[in-house]
């Protein structure tokens, strides 16, 4: 099963790029909330808060489209120059697991909610762009939801991801910087993969 | 339970952390757990708020407030210089007060009339007063000094408020409290799971928020890049 599911995560890898060099960063963000948007609003289970699931779309539609390297460089900020290659993937794969988790909890609270794209000020050459968009919501003020991207060789990668202002990835930066001084770069490995299991455990 | 107890050890550590923001960290964390305690009686009575009433009613609710408010939002965007906004304030009051009947429907927002949302924290923060030092007071929630000067003046002018007939004026404000809280159920549980340390996690984004308010969200994304961490 496991096995299965690596090959099936590598496959997808592999075939993502080529999607998505063809496409414009703000294009690719709309279609790939579109294409999730599309699948919540006929789960029922997802809508009722079954993260599992959730986790499974986000891994499928929307993890090959993120440079998780970059992101959790942004959040460790200055201590990530002095990581060894290994604690770079090991910060990057446990982060990678956490955000998903995060971002799949936000999908499981999905209640006729709307996104609206904003045109994006882009020009030719540009590698790095700020795609605006907002989720409209009845009887309250449109929640304001940004992805900054980079491009990464032909396809463009999200590194950011800033709701109402906060940005997911930096708001780490205290917590992560205060458990690197503490116990050192292992230490805030050691505390996110504590963390993932214990949410892996505690799921249904 | 062991778990929770090596969660607890590990993001302990974090109380002795000198953000320059927080000079009051001590006294705040003692409110953060005040307001902990009063959530578990606030939380139920907002889920159970959540649950009975069917989303049209609890958009109506939103709506009403949301007018009232506007008022206020009106005064700030004009306080701010952005008289534009400002009239597409009163126009969106003077809309949904009428065709959208006392505030219920947001007929203005479907006629194209964005919602805006400011505070006198926010002026402040645009004609250049600092954040000062950060609070977190019980009830109210993370403040910076000068949003709580801000939040105290938004009290004094707030119509809700100003209401004579106390009876009135106390299920108002329980409501609208209610209701807010309601709105924020679905962000407890990323709150939870994505916080290491909740208190921190909750000044960030407060911080980060405020300052995304006051510029209207037009935030010059700045290309934080790993070497430039202040």
């Amino acid at each position: 099963m496991k096995a299965l599911f690596s090959l099936l995560f590598a496959l997808l890898t592999m075939v993502a790029p080529a999607v998505a060099q063809e496409l414009a960063p703000d294009a690719m963000v709309r279609q790939v909330t579109e294409d999730v948007l599309t699948v919540v609003r006929q789960d029922k289970d997802i809508q009722s808060g079954n993260t599992r699931k959730a986790i499974d779309l986000v891994e499928t539609k929307v993890l090959p489209y993120f440079n998780f390297q970059r992101m959790t460089a942004l959040a460790v900020g200055r201590d990530w120059s002095k990581a060894t290659p290994e604690q770079k993937k090991r910060l990057s794969e446990e982060f990678k697991t956490l955000l998903v988790r995060t971002y799949s909890n936000a999908l499981t609270s999905y209640k006729n909610q709307t996104v609206v794209y904003k045109p994006s000020k882009m020009q030719a050459g540009d590698t790095s762009v700020v795609v605006r968009t907002e989720v409209v919501q009845p009887g309250s003020k449109p929640v304001q939801l940004d992805y900054s991207l980079e491009k990464q060789g032909d396809a463009w990668k999200v590194y950011d991801v800033v709701v109402a202002g906060v940005s997911l990835v930096t708001n780490y930066r205290d917590t992560f910087k205060q458990e690197v001084s503490n116990t050192g770069l292992d230490g805030l490995i050691t505390m996110l993969s504590n963390r993932n299991k214990q949410l892996e455990a505690g799921k249904k | 339970m062991a778990c929770a107890a090596a969660i607890f050890a590990a993001s302990g550590c974090a109380t002795t952390a000198n953000n320059p923001k927080d000079p009051f960290e001590g006294f705040n964390r003692a409110m953060f757990a005040v307001n902990e305690g009063l959530d578990l009686v606030v939380k139920p009575v907002a889920q159970g708020y959540d649950a009975a009433a069917p989303l049209p009613v609890k958009v109506v609710v939103g709506n009403f407030f949301g007018n009232i408010w506007d008022v206020w939002t009106a005064v700030n965007n004009l306080l701010q210089g952005k008289g534009q906004q400002a009239v597409s304030d009163v126009g969106r009051v003077l809309i949904n007060t009428t065709a959208g009947i006392g505030g219920a429907f947001d007929v203005a927002g479907e006629m194209g009339l964005t919602k805006h949302s400011e505070d006198f924290g926010q002026t402040m923060g645009k004609w250049g007063v600092g954040d000062g030092p950060y609070f977190y007071w019980p009830i109210i929630g993370p403040r910076t000094t000068r949003d709580t000067f801000g939040w105290m003046l938004d009290t004094y002018f707030d119509p809700v408020w100003r209401i004579d007939d106390i009876g009135l004026r106390n299920s108002l404000v329980a409501t609208r409290y209610i209701s807010v809280r309601a709105s924020l159920l679905p962000a407890d549980k990323v709150v939870e799971e994505a916080a290491f340390d909740k208190y921190d996690y909750i000044r960030n984004a407060y911080l980060q928020h405020r300052r995304s308010e006051i510029f209207d969200g037009e935030l010059p994304h700045e290309a934080v890049d790993e070497e430039s961490s202040q």
